[in-house]
């Protein structure tokens, strides 16, 4: 499905904000990508569709090289390639049925976006997907009205609109609050297995990685240093990636109540 | 709370500018009054027309008091054509001025070619006073309101596409960059991505400019390029000053209501 092979990044030359990262995903499965600020997480993500141009080595989605397409070549593959981001990046002053089906441009003639004249599949799909988030009905509000966890999910149907073969994700949950990270990292993990659409995920979030993901890649500057399940992240791997800290949650602080909070599923899973 | 002694250990002195830094504004200072006098006196202004301005400003008002009101019925018709001149040139200006922008903004344009040309373009049509470029149409187009609307609207490229440009140069990249990843093509990542975000600017300039227009095209006919123009500077070639606060009186009038017509479209747009 998805081969990275040595992909490396340097913004300036001689530092490497990615550093020859190669591995593969043969299933569609959700590939959490973890690791410290600066590590290089969004540049391997953004190497992919080439919203950066990465230096070295290629990205091959579904047998085909997407580092060395040409302008229209790249449009092509960009379309059956989803991304998801951290500030939603929404157009803020169209309605969120204009949003969700901005997934469809790659598809349709200028002309037709300039009416907003999609096929009707198309808006089919977009109401369906909108129902499927859980934003029926909201199909005619503004983007610009909606709360962060809504424009997400906003985001996340957009994304899915395109129908793609991969979905690329950075940091879907970082402005949000900690409920609604889980809600929408839970509509974000159940509609690309439904959809078995493989999936990279950036994410600062341990627990919530070792929750949603099948599958867990450490990065440290610039390069991968950590591949497995999420039981194989353990407190060492976690040191491996991040450094010396101790990671147990009663070890923060030491208030009697979070101690008492350890014993709950949640802070148990981040151990 | 406190008692007028200083906290031991802290300093009890602050000043704003270093010693330095004030002599530097005392230079800037001293260096704007030079530029005032040398230009008053390179000017060798007439003083001693000064000494009786007062009385014939009051001559003045007293001739201007009250207006010919009989007179309307003349200038009625070139008071409509100023407005229409002021409008279409401002709508010629909107399709003119609008791929100028996105040509003239860094993060639009195709390369730095495309970008010189769209800068070129503004700078030039800025450099040029709407009553110049009145002159040059009147000589290309023959008198009259063509002219004028022409001149309305290459004077008002420079200015709408300029405050469009900066706008767009404005932008959230974030919504360009989502477009761009659905596999869109330059163009619809305009479209949908750009376009929206700058689009109350374009709204507000566009109204704004219409604003100046409507004034600018007032004096169009000072060199017979059509409007109200014409009239006013025939009465005043033969003081008819009673005609002459009348058309001020009408031209305040419109400003007025675009003034107010403006206020209450741009609140409109958000
Ligand atoms: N546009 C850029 N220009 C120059 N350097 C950059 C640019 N973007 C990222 N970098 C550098 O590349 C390195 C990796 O950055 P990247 O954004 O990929 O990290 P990250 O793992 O996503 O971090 P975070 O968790 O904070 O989002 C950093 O050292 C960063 O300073
Ligand atoms: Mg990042």
């Amino acid at each position: 499905m998805l081969k990275i092979e040595a992909l490396s990044k340097s913004y300036t030359a001689g530092v490497a904000a990615l550093d020859n990262v190669s591995f593969e995903v043969a299933e569609p499965q959700v590939v959490a990508i973890i690791g410290p600020s600066g590590a290089g997480k969004s540049t391997l993500i953004r190497c992919i569709n080439r919203l950066v141009e990465p230096t070295a080595g290629s990205a091959i989605l579904n047998g085909e090289n997407v580092t060395n397409l040409n302008s229209a070549g790249l449009r092509k593959a960009r379309r059956r390639m989803g991304m998801i981001f951290q500030e939603y990046n929404l157009v803020e002053r169209l309605t969120v049925m204009e949003n969700v089906l901005s997934g469809r441009l790659g598809y349709v003639s200028f002309w037709q976006a300039w009416r907003r004249n999609y096929p009707p599949e198309d808006i089919s799909n977009a109401f369906k997907l909108l129902d499927r988030v859980g934003l029926s009905g909201f199909q005619d509000q503004r983007a610009d009205a909606l709360s962060g966890g809504q424009r997400q999910r906003v985001g996340i149907a957009r994304a899915l609109m395109q129908k793609p073969d991969l979905l690329l994700v950075d940091e879907p949950t970082a402005s949000l609050d900690p409920k609604t990270s889980r809600q929408v990292m839970r509509i974000l993990v159940e509609l690309a297995h439904e959809l078995s659409t493989p999936t990279l995920l950036n994410i600062h979030d341990v627990p919530l990685a070792k929750n949603f993901a099948d599958r867990v890649l450490g990065m440290q500057d610039g390069k991968l240093i950590f591949d497995g399940t999420p039981d194989e992240l353990t407190e060492d791997a976690l040191t491996l990636i991040y450094g010396e800290e101790d990671w147990k949650p009663e070890a923060k602080a030491g208030s009697p109540a979070e101690q008492e909070n350890a014993d709950s599923p949640e802070q148990a899973a981040a151990v | 709370m406190t008692d007028g002694t200083a906290e031991a250990g802290y300093p009890d002195i602050w000043r704003r500018f270093t010693p330095r830094q004030t002599l530097v504004r005392y230079v800037w200072f001293l260096g704007a009054v030079f530029v005032a006098v040398w230009s008053v006196r390179h000017l060798d202004i007439p003083w001693f027309y000064f000494l009786d301005a007062h009385v014939q400003a009051a001559d003045l008002a007293v001739r201007m008091i009250p207006p010919d009101w009989s007179y309307f019925d003349v200038i009625a018709r070139p008071l409509i054509e100023t407005i229409h001149i002021a409008t279409l040139g401002t709508i010629v200006t909107f399709f003119i001025a609008f791929p100028i922008a996105f040509l003239a903004a860094r993060n639009t344009t195709p390369n730095r070619l495309t970008w010189f040309i769209g800068r070129f373009i503004l700078v030039a049509s800025r450099s040029v006073n709407t009553v110049v470029w009145a002159l040059l149409f009147v000589a290309i187009f023959g008198p009259g309101p063509v002219a004028g609307i022409w001149a309305v609207a290459f004077r008002s490229i420079g200015f709408m596409g300029k405050l469009i440009a900066e706008a767009i140069e404005e932008i959230d990249e974030g919504p360009v960059e989502a477009i761009a990843s659905t596999g869109a093509s330059r163009l619809k990542v305009l479209l949908v991505g750009v376009l929206p975000q700058v689009l109350p600017v374009i709204y507000g300039t566009t109204i704004y400019r219409w604003d100046i227009n409507i004034r600018e095209s007032t004096v169009l006919g000072f060199v017979g390029a059509g409007g109200i123009g014409i009239q006013l500077y025939a009465s005043i070639n033969q003081f008819a000053w009673d005609e002459v606060s009348l058309m001020l009186l009408a031209i305040f009038g419109v400003v007025v209501i675009s003034e107010y017509v403006s206020a209450m479209v741009r609140q409109k747009i958000t």
